[in-house]
């Protein structure tokens, strides 16, 4: 993880990434980058971090060969990286205890959020809870209307929730919201970004702390199997899951790399490049540069733009990055549920419905990873909606 | 000297600058609202082209450039405002706007276009100058002054590198947040501004938050000029014949000298 060739001193991806962001925040970030480089030199915050991330969430998350899964299929052979394990559902949470504890170490004791699924909020309101800061988290009005439990969570775990009204009234606008705080409380506030999105040193350092998640599955796949996977499948909405588990592996040249956008919301597959939130990026404009609402059932991947590293592998041809619909989410979702008695979150169902649309067509000697990020019991109302149940 | 610069030529004269969201609350009164602020007293107009994302803009130009975006009004017709503008009115005009926009339209033609229907100077909030250095050249090439912004936490490197790369005067953001109206104005303002004034003979504007007479007063009193934008749009709302704003540009201007 500390060795990088990417981004580059200005936080560049080749074309993609930078620091659009106004005046007052570029002390903040150059703050930022600073104590992330120091902490970065500093084994005892690495032995902290990895201590948390073992004890108390639970690390490493297991390597689980989905046999009847597999079987259903009849192709490759489905294995997943079982992030829906860690602590409070999802990957979200290694990416909250690396920034809380860098927060910590800056003397920054008021820490602020956006959430789209939820699932941030609730992984950062945790990580206040254990570090004993004050947390406000920013949520667009229709997700807090769409994810209700993950707002009780948040609240009992002494978050305050602030409902975002503006725009699209989603994940977009909740990181409108969350930046507007940032630059108004600055000097007593971290923004703690949730996914490889935003201004240079957020893709890098978000990409660093989830890359725990494909350096344990490339451990786990060589102690077990004693080869790598031929495919790794990971949901891409911002894309920190994704990031995390393709980063340890981007040199392993023979193993393929694939993002699964949601199809209303799939910034790498139909957008145009532009500047969203701090970074250059692909992303989902109109014509004018307006950006685009999106829609997904999934609210964690209702999002147009995209991690400016996922723009970078794509344009290099490193990653391939495909678009799932609802419907076929939903597929996937119960596919899951039925053969494996696990309830994935309505995210990574997008990619187990790709993972086994990829497998259909493979040999039974090929081997695929699919990052299974999140738990499902926050989308059952969603799902029971679709699926006409009340 | 571009005609940016002209205005602050005579250092006892302090610049007025207000700034309205093109198409809010309609087309027709923008092209009304800022013959009345030239004729009322101000010296440099900003039009916002609006955005989806306003990222550093409180409640009240959110509204605006949400309404404005409903009315359909995009770069293209943004010009075309300023373009009938400049035949209206003789004091220069500034494009305030999102990077976005501009990057979709291209850095090149949006900055020939401006040129050609006589904009003179760009702020774009989200463009620090690590990001500016192709916008500035192309702007430059047309004799379009790309305004820079500094903030209160801005150290003595980012003062520095602002004075060097900016056109025509520093934006100085009074304090740590959004635009938008406020009771107060930071007690460090002063020293803010002098911090700045010591590194550097730009010409120091001062904006966000300023929007009574007094608080006009007390900038100008160490500022080149002041902005004035949240609360040119609330008194555009509370009344279109636009009497009340003429009066209050009049009295800012008596205020600043």
């Amino acid at each position: 993880m500390r060795d990088r060739e990417l981004p580059d001193e200005q936080g560049y991806f080749g074309p993609w990434g930078g620091k659009f962001v106004p005046e007052t925040l570029m002390s903040a970030l150059a703050e930022l980058e600073r104590a992330y480089a120091e902490a970065c030199a500093d084994a005892s915050f690495w032995q902290e971090f990895d201590s948390l991330c073992h004890h108390y969430i639970g690390r490493p998350t297991p390597l689980y060969f989905a046999r009847r899964l597999s079987e259903r299929i009849g192709g490759a052979q489905i294995i997943l990286k079982r992030e829906d394990l860690a602590h409070t559902g999802a990957h979200k949470i290694n990416n909250a205890l690396g920034q809380g504890l860098l927060a910590r170490r800056m003397g920054k004791r008021r820490i602020v959020a956006e959430t789209g699924a939820g699932q941030h909020g609730v992984a950062t309101a945790t990580v206040c809870a254990l570090l004993e800061m004050e947390c406000i988290v920013y949520m667009g009005v229709e997700d807090i209307h769409r994810q209700q439990m993950n707002v009780f969570r948040m609240k009992l775990l002494g978050a305050e929730v602030r409902p975002v009204s503006s725009g699209s009234r989603t994940l977009k606008d909740a990181i409108n919201e969350a930046i507007r705080d940032w630059v108004t409380n600055v000097r007593t506030t971290h923004y703690l970004l949730g996914s490889v999105v935003g201004p240079h040193p957020y893709p890098m350092m978000v990409r660093d702390f989830q890359s725990i998640i494909g350096r344990e599955a490339r451990e786990q796949m060589l102690a077990t199997y004693q080869r790598l996977p031929d495919y790794i499948v990971a949901c891409v909405g911002g894309g920190s899951n994704a990031m995390g588990i393709f980063y340890p592996f981007l040199n392993d040249h023979g193993v393929k790399l694939i993002g699964v956008e949601a199809y209303h919301s799939a910034s790498l597959t139909v957008g145009e490049p532009g500047v969203l939130h701090g970074t250059r990026s692909y992303l989902l404009q109109d014509k004018h540069g307006q950006v685009s609402s999106t829609h997904s059932i999934a609210p964690g991947l209702d999002y147009p733009g995209v991690g400016p590293e996922h723009s970078y592998l794509k344009d290099s041809g490193r990653a391939e990055y495909v678009a799932v619909t609802d419907d076929q989410a939903l597929e996937g979702f119960q596919m899951l549920c039925e053969t494996e008695g696990i309830i994935p979150a309505l995210e990574p169902s997008h990619a187990i419905y790709y993972a086994a649309l990829l497998a259909k067509g493979l040999p039974r000697e090929k081997v695929i990873v699919m990052n299974l990020s999140g738990r499902g019991d926050k989308d059952l109302e969603i799902v029971a909606g679709a699926m006409g149940v009340r | 000297m571009s005609r940016i610069e002209q205005v602050f030529a005579d250092k006892n004269h302090k610049a007025l600058i207000a700034y309205v969201t093109v198409g809010y609350p309609s087309l027709a009164a923008t092209l009304e609202i800022v013959p009345v602020l030239a004729s009322s007293g101000c010296d440099i107009v900003e039009l916002g082209i609006p955005f989806s994302d306003p990222l550093a803009d409180g409640p009240t130009i959110q509204r605006a450039s949400y309404e404005a975006l409903q009315q359909g009004v995009t770069p293209e017709i943004c010009l075309e405002v300023a373009r009938k503008l400049r035949h209206l009115v003789n004091i220069p005009l500034i494009f305030m706007g999102y990077y976005n926009p501009v990057l979709r339209y291209g850095p090149e033609p949006f900055c020939s276009k401006c040129a050609e229907v006589g904009i003179d100077g760009l702020i774009i909030p989200d463009l620090p100058p690590e990001e500016g250095a192709e916008l500035e050249g192309l702007a430059q090439r047309q004799g379009i002054d790309l305004i820079y912004l500094l903030a209160p936490t801005s150290d003595d490197i980012r003062i520095k590198l602002v004075a060097e790369r900016t056109r025509g005067f520093i934006y100085l953001v009074s304090i740590t947040g959004t635009t938008g109206v406020r009771g107060a104005l930071p007690e460090d303002l002063e020293s803010f501004v002098a911090k700045v004034r010591a590194r550097t003979r730009r010409p120091l504007c001062v904006g966000f938050g300023i929007s009574t007479p007094a608080q006009a007063r007390r900038v100008s009193s160490v500022a080149d000029g002041i902005i004035v934008g949240s609360r040119i749009i609330e008194l555009i709302e509370e009344d279109g014949t636009l009497a009340n704003l003429r009066a209050f540009i009049g009295r800012l201007r008596k205020e600043i000298g």
